[in-house]
């Protein structure tokens, strides 16, 4: 556990001093929502519908941006080599590096969604289920994610091939995150979706670190 | 200012008909190899005979395609965990980040080590000092020299201790005062018990040590002129 917390302790420490990371991934969000406004007009019944899911796309597709990092940087400087070495489980140390990827992107991304929300005139019902879809749907991002980043460690124009693999297994939790959201607003109970949503989440928290261990093996071998 | 290590009596590391495929290419074959506590073994070869990916074989980062490694009497395979708490492995890259001091990458890897905090921050500062980096040791890590970092990354042997250290050509960018620190702390990690397999290509006095001559297990029928290192 003490390994756990000095893999996060240094990951997190890392993202703070190079800080590029998280800025980019949410100020890509904030961009990319603002665009929809211009895109579809500004008619409020219109924004008001689609705001749920230009919400949640473009929140998966910014945590999506800094993904090809998670691994990439460690693998390239041997870091790599001696965290497989540790005398730990190899999926505590990846759930570590999961958990610290979390905390720089899906964390601001949360933050950033409801401001967003106002913009594209959310009804207020909605804001709750929203910032609940968002605390359980990006960890399960972060945790798919990461199996990507496993699996394209190496691989020359891995970004591309990372987005090929990843974006299906993320429709989930776009279905269920929207569903959530449109019920709430709808004055409908959200429960079951956020439920569903809190499934996936526990089955990708015990599989993916795992998954995602057994790829990095094959990327170092 | 080494931590001295605690010893539970002597212990053997050896391999028994290893072999090792990359690429469908059979890099080495029936390669045997024992180690005793104390004792070193320096691994021989020209370029792509297979000392990089022997050391890697024996860190646990390849699974041999034949053969069995064993600690003691019980295969290493069996609790690669056990194995990695008393390996340190150094390969071709330093692992230094670029945004952190040398302290802090050194600590990092002490602790991930050997968690029990307390001891590892005394070990870490004991470290730098012997590889002459005590000055440094608040520089971020991209503003070292490759010898400063390839330094930093053998001070990480002393950090926390271990067993059995696998060094893949540990003297590249060294000068040669470092040499010789690094040969003062390899025979007194042996005089603990300790034990070292090493390539180099350089002069490393190790007095005592085996010789390993890797060109030999290199199967006949193989051309391997145009390969480079295989594991780099």
């Amino acid at each position: 556990m003490n390994r756990f917390f000095e893999v996060v302790r240094r990951d997190l420490r890392l993202a703070l001093r190079q800080g590029s990371d998280s800025v980019m991934v949410v100020t890509f969000f904030v961009l990319t929502v603002v665009l929809f406004p211009f895109g579809i007009g500004p008619e409020v019944n219109v924004l008001e519908r689609v705001s749920a899911g230009v919400l949640m796309v473009t929140a998966l597709l910014a945590s999506m941006l800094s993904l090809d990092r998670l691994f990439q940087a460690d693998y390239e400087d041997g870091s790599l080599e001696l965290l497989v070495l540790t005398p730990a489980p190899l999926g505590v140390v990846v759930a570590a590096k999961m958990l610290a990827h979390w905390l720089t992107t899906g964390l601001p991304l949360m933050v950033a969604a409801p401001v967003l929300a106002v913009l594209l005139h959310m009804q207020a019902d909605g804001f709750t289920t929203l910032l609940a879809a968002m605390a359980l749907g990006t960890p399960t991002l972060s945790l798919i994610g990461g199996i990507g980043a496993a699996l394209v460690l190496g691989a020359r124009r891995g970004g591309v091939l990372l987005s090929l693999l990843i974006l299906p297994l993320y429709v989930p939790v776009l279905i269920f995150g929207v569903g959530a959201i449109d019920a709430a607003v709808q004055g409908m109970s959200a429960k079951p979706h956020l439920l569903i949503l809190a499934g996936i989440l526990a089955a990708a928290l015990a599989l993916a670190p795992w998954a995602s261990a057994a790829a990095l093996r094959q990327a170092l071998e | 200012m080494v931590p001295a290590m605690i010893k539970q009596g002597c212990s053997t590391f050896s391999g028994q008909d290893l072999a090792c495929v990359r690429g469908g290419r059979v890099v080495f074959a029936g390669l045997d190899f024992s180690l005793e506590s104390g004792g070193a073994l320096v691994l021989l070869g020209p370029n792509g005979s297979g000392k990089s990916s022997l050391l890697r074989v024996l860190a646990g980062l390849l699974r041999p395609a034949h053969g069995v490694l064993a600690w003691n009497a019980g295969a290493v395979a069996d609790d690669p965990e056990a194995h990695a708490a008393r390996t340190h492995y150094l390969g071709h890259h330093d692992a230094i980040k670029p945004v952190l001091t040398v302290a802090e990458n050194l600590r990092f890897w002490a602790h991930l080590h050997d968690p029990h905090a307390e001891r590892a921050g005394r070990a870490v500062d004991g470290a730098l000092e012997r590889f002459g980096l005590s000055h440094l040791s608040t520089i971020p890590g991209k503003m070292l020299s490759a010898g400063q970092k390839r330094r930093t990354n053998l001070a990480r042997l002393l950090a926390a201790p271990s067993e059995l250290w696998l060094l893949d050509e540990p003297t590249t960018a060294l000068d040669k005062a470092s040499i010789k620190a690094l040969e003062k702390v390899l025979a007194e990690h042996r005089a603990d018990g300790g034990m070292v397999v090493l390539s180099t290509h350089a002069e490393v006095e190790l007095p005592g040590s085996a010789e390993l001559h890797l060109d030999r297990f290199t199967t006949p029928l193989h051309d391997d002129d145009d390969d480079d290192e295989a594991a780099a």
